[in-house]
């Protein structure tokens, strides 16, 4: 077993890309995820595994300095909140277009716009559906706990190197200022570059004579074969959505209804549920671990057994679309959800459900 | 066994602290900890409070609306939280500064008057393990011998030899706290 802490969710990511054998962080701090590089920053581990920890001088400097380091085959990795990720939504889009595997973690706030920098699930769109321009997906990784935070960052790197794509972790300010225990994995050294050429042949690392030049880039103006090119990425996307699906279901066996949480929301999902089957209430959740791709099937495989469905979220109401698609809008489905950095209590996040599916 | 607590008090006081000293503690023994703090701007120079769970099992929300102990640090804190308090549960408050005094019948209410003791003890900053030791004659989650521990894995190195001040203070909040009469 590894070693047992308590930490910030946002520790928790910094401390596993330094045991993940990361080769470099890029940001720019904002609240709430500022622990992140002030966590990489005290520990240091630039004198340790050699990890480069480099605070940029704004948001789009850090994702183009992730980009350049992942062109080379390494393992980098960045991390912000929503206002910067907006910042950051052009180098992304290159990175999709380029097939770069990267990791960006974002640590959500209540918007839009500067908003507030209280916990908020308003990025949902922003992160399953492209974010920036052109046909692209993130495979987007939303973690529910700190231990989740810990973990997703391998994961995030391992799904991200397999299918040459960035990799978001959507989390929120609740889940990074939180602190739980956390079990941290044994520390595996960063690759070397011997590695490196093994496991990414496409990657910058040099042109030897016994190949032809490895060419990085989001641009190819000849649209036929840019076409070609955006059929390989769909192909790659269908390929995830086929092979990649996660969630987790909590007390579905008898559940009457269903709520649909990620997230934060999830464990206030799970409070609900408990408070309502002191009632009399039989609710479960589904908790869907990849929101890209996103947990259609087993959405429609629950809606064959309950009577609605509630998608419990701190925004307007973003993940109840995929949800809806998910049963062909043939079950009622209802959205409930504080904005603006408010989080809903378990106590109204059950009153809702009473009132929107039960009694509705 | 699920134990769900609200610390609340002025930013400064030690609030936060005492909170991960509680789920270090719990963790000592191995329980299920959770430790969600407020942040953002109402810690600055405003009320600062932190929400700990200590479970024998997974831990679902964070964020609750109602609590089985309310540890109290000042009248806005007491004034917002002694409502959420579950009928039956615990609240503590530290008389100091409090000019409305808690007034629920259907709940527990004992003192602890830790900031005039930590004054008479010259030790300011350890305030808040009186409350902490006050807590724990009246609810003894976590065993001492725990907290001892919890405190030396919370604390960094630099700080352990103030952990006999700490002691000493949990042990005198254990000798003062007292029953509220009527509670």
């Amino acid at each position: 077993m590894g070693e047992l802490k308590l930490m910030k969710g946002n520790e928790a990511i910094a401390e596993a890309a330094i045991r993940a054998g990361v080769d470099a962080y890029f940001g720019y701090p904002i609240t709430p995820q500022s622990e992140v590089i002030e966590y990489l920053m005290a520990e240091k581990p630039y004198e340790t595994t050699g990890m480069v920890v480099l605070q940029a001088e704004s948001e789009i400097a850090a994702i183009n300095m992730v980009y350049g380091a992942a062109a080379s085959g390494k393992k980098v990795m960045t991390s912000s909140s929503s206002p910067g990720i907006s910042l950051k939504q052009e180098g992304i889009s290159y990175m999709a277009g380029a097939e770069l595997p990267c990791l960006i973690a974002n640590v959500v706030r209540g918007g839009p716009g500067l908003g507030t920098i209280q916990p908020s699930q308003a990025d949902y769109f922003q992160a399953t559906k492209g974010g920036g321009h052109g046909d692209y997906h993130l495979i987007v990784l939303a973690p529910a706990s700190v231990q989740e935070m810990a973990d997703f960052v391998s994961k995030g790197f391992d799904l991200a190197f397999k299918y040459r794509a960035p990799v978001m972790i959507l989390s929120d300010g609740l889940i990074g200022q939180m602190m739980e225990k956390v079990i941290l994995s044994e520390h595996t050294p960063r690759w070397t570059d011997e590695e490196i050429i093994k496991i990414s042949p496409w990657a910058t690392t040099g042109k030897p004579a016994t190949r032809e030049r490895n060419i990085i880039t989001s641009l190819d103006l000849d649209s036929y074969r840019q076409e070609q090119h955006n059929i390989h990425l769909q192909k790659k996307y269908k390929e995830i959505r086929e092979n990649e699906v996660e969630y987790e279901e909590y007390m579905c066996e008898d559940a009457e209804y269903l709520y649909v949480a990620y997230g934060s929301s999830a464990r206030i999902a799970q409070k609900a549920i408990q408070l309502g089957r002191d009632k009399g209430i039989k609710a479960g959740l589904l908790r869907p671990i990849t929101l890209y791709p996103f947990p259609s099937e087993a959405i429609r495989r629950l809606s064959q057994q309950v009577k609605g469905i509630l998608s419990l979220e701190l925004s307007a109401g973003q993940m109840i679309e995929d949800i809806r698609l998910s049963v062909d809008c043939q079950m009622k489905v209802e959205h409930f959800g504080r904005m603006g950095g408010v989080i809903h209590s378990p106590a109204e996040a059950l009153q809702a459900l009473e009132e929107k599916i039960i009694g509705g | 066994m699920t134990e769900e607590i609200i610390i609340a008090g002025f930013g400064g006081q030690g609030v936060l602290s005492m909170g991960k000293i509680l789920a270090y503690s719990g963790i000592m023994q191995e329980q299920e900890v959770s430790w969600m703090p407020s942040y953002g701007p109402e810690m600055r120079g405003g009320t600062a409070n932190v929400t700990v769970i200590l479970s024998d099992e997974r831990i679902s929300s964070p964020i609750l609306t109602e609590y089985d102990t309310a540890i109290i640090l000042n009248q806005q804190s007491l004034d917002k939280f002694e409502k959420a308090v579950k009928p039956g549960g615990l609240l503590i408050y530290d008389g100091n500064g409090i000019s409305h005094h808690p007034e629920r019948k259907d709940i527990r209410i004992f003192r602890v008057d830790a900031a005039d003791e930590a004054g008479k003890m010259g030790l300011a900053k350890i305030f808040n393990m009186i409350v902490l030791g006050g807590y724990l004659k009246v609810n003894p989650v976590v065993e001492l011998d725990n907290v001892i521990k919890g405190l030396k894995k919370s604390l960094p190195q630099r700080y352990h030899h103030m952990i006999p001040d700490n002691e000493k203070a949990i042990m005198r909040g254990i000798e003062i706290i007292y029953p509220v009469k009527g509670s």
